[in-house]
């Protein structure tokens, strides 16, 4: 983005305005559709306003690791194409992809939200993973944001392929067994430009402002993962701030959630 | 043999049911999703732009180059792990090939046409999908074009020719079958992409290049579609 836009996106949320027309703690529209996608064992599309995230779940047997051999695994990973956006280059995971993979990954850990534990089917030997895969199609800014909502849908809705007598996995038949969910973690990124506070920033906005705090919450109080971005410093009372902010965005998306199966 | 029945019930030339949609992605130059049957692909260009590392570009014209790429979560089985394969790798570059002979970028020395190719579901086929996919979103990014490239696949199954194969019927092929995806000019009839696995009987392949020609005029006629829909509607608001 050139100078001068930046400019002028810093200079319009300095009088409070958004470009798009938004409220500064304002939500794009958000549009949730799962069970979109036949090759996945959970699917999920993620619309806020025209950008667009999409997660798949794909489960497989596998042998636990020696160190939790009564665990099952999980895995968050996340790649920007380089479809979404003329800024993503192909090649290695960049440090973006890799942050916003974790961030997901942590908030869904921490929480507990998938009990790792009865994914186990033989100790030590036989394991269900969940691998949770995020790409962004219409890339337009709130990666983490959005691809945390679609991971937890995606998750929502999958359903375990079936077990062949033999032990193998047949991916053709899909159970009527769900994997359990404890916990809804809910992904907020706060973003600071001087005194200012507004969430969900596009891609314009996140290269205007100064900083961001990423913070996933689980219910009306509860904190499960923070992140902090960007290289301006943060006080207490904005971290005060911005989690307050967190948590008003994400009983929103909480509704919308409540209503999706 | 002729008492044989598709899996889906679909005469022997017909495709899969199609939907095709151009623009679909917001920040690219040009783009388009393909959907036959369960397999769906998605297509962005961006371009013409500055070719690096510069050695590669060309003073006389302006380079296509392409990606496929099938989501971790796209594959028939478990997981596909993120990140070129020599399958990918092949792919992209026979995808490329059957795209070239219709692009003109003789008016952007220098420069390279990215098409990215992405499959989020496949159901076997998704090599042609991408094609059609990346020809749409081609022409939706107002590159000169000498026509379309549309793609299917031929193949034959217990002795019979059938076009489009689906995965149910690639799975009941694994021993015997035939499987060749084919990509064509639809109005000078020639062929840009032409593969194949298994075996054939000579003059089977002859009919198996007949056999599928109203399929791929059908394809053609989609993809046109998805480019008159946006443009049409654009025109009226």
């Amino acid at each position: 983005m050139n100078q001068e836009m930046k400019e002028h996106v810093k200079q319009a949320l300095k009088q409070g305005k958004r470009l798009d027309g938004r409220a500064l703690d304002e939500i794009r529209p958000i549009k949730i559709q799962t069970g979109i996608i036949s090759t996945a064992e959970g699917s999920a599309k993620v619309k806020f306003g025209d950008a667009e995230v999409l997660a798949g779940v794909k489960m497989a047997l596998e042998k636990p690791y020696p160190d939790t051999p009564e665990d099952g695994v999980l895995m968050v990973n996340a790649e920007l194409l380089p479809l979404s956006s003329p800024e993503f280059e192909a090649g290695p995971p960049s440090i973006e992809s890799i942050e916003t993979a974790r961030v997901i990954d942590r908030g869904i850990r921490e929480s507990k939200t998938i009990d790792t534990k009865g994914l186990c089917l033989e100790k030590g030997e036989k394991v269900w993973s969940v691998a949770v895969d995020i790409v962004p199609l219409n890339f337009d800014g709130n990666l983490i944001d959005m691809g945390g909502l679609a991971a937890i849908a995606a998750i929502k809705t999958a359903r375990y392929p079936t077990l062949n007598e033999d032990g193998s996995v047949d991916y053709h038949k899909r159970s009527e067994n769900k994997l359990e969910l404890a916990n809804v973690p809910i992904p907020i990124t706060v973003c600071k430009l001087g005194d200012l506070f507004i969430v969900d920033p596009t891609e314009q906005e996140e290269k205007a402002v100064d900083t961001r705090l990423t913070i996933t919450t689980l219910d009306e109080n509860t904190i499960c993962a923070l992140q902090k971005g960007g290289d301006v410093p943060l006080k207490v009372e904005d971290v005060q701030k911005m989690v307050e902010l967190a948590f008003k965005s994400a009983g929103e998306i909480r509704k919308i959630l409540a209503e999706v199966n | 043999m002729t008492d044989f029945k598709r899996p889906s019930g679909r005469k022997f030339e017909d495709p899969r049911p199609m939907e095709a949609e151009a623009g679909v992605i917001g920040k690219a130059d040009g783009s388009a999703r393909f959907k036959i049957g369960d397999t769906e692909a998605y297509a962005a260009v961006y371009g013409p732009r500055e070719l690096h590392p510069r050695f590669l570009q060309d003073p006389k014209t302006g380079i296509l180059r392409c990606n496929y790429n099938m989501l971790p979560f796209a594959g028939d089985g478990s997981r596909v792990r993120p990140g070129p394969s020599r399958r990918s790798k092949e792919i992209t570059h026979v995808t490329q090939s059957a795209l070239r002979p219709v692009v003109d970028l003789s008016d952007y020395p220098n420069t390279v046409v990215d098409v990215f190719i992405e499959l989020p579901q496949t159901d076997a086929g998704s090599r042609c999908a991408g094609i059609c996919a990346a020809a749409i979103a081609l022409a939706d990014a107002g590159i000169k074009m000498k026509d379309m490239v549309s793609s299917v696949s031929v193949g034959s199954v217990e002795g019979n020719l059938l076009v489009d194969l689906d995965g149910a019927e690639e799975h009941m092929n694994e021993n015997e079958g035939t499987d060749i995806p084919i990509a064509y000019i639809p109005s000078t009839e020639e062929i840009t992409l032409l593969q194949m696995d298994g075996k054939i009987l000579k003059d089977d392949l002859a009919k198996a290049l007949e056999l599928v020609k109203p399929a791929l005029n059908k394809i053609a006629e989609v993809q046109r579609q998805a480019l008159h829909k946006k443009y049409n509607s654009e025109i009226k608001e």
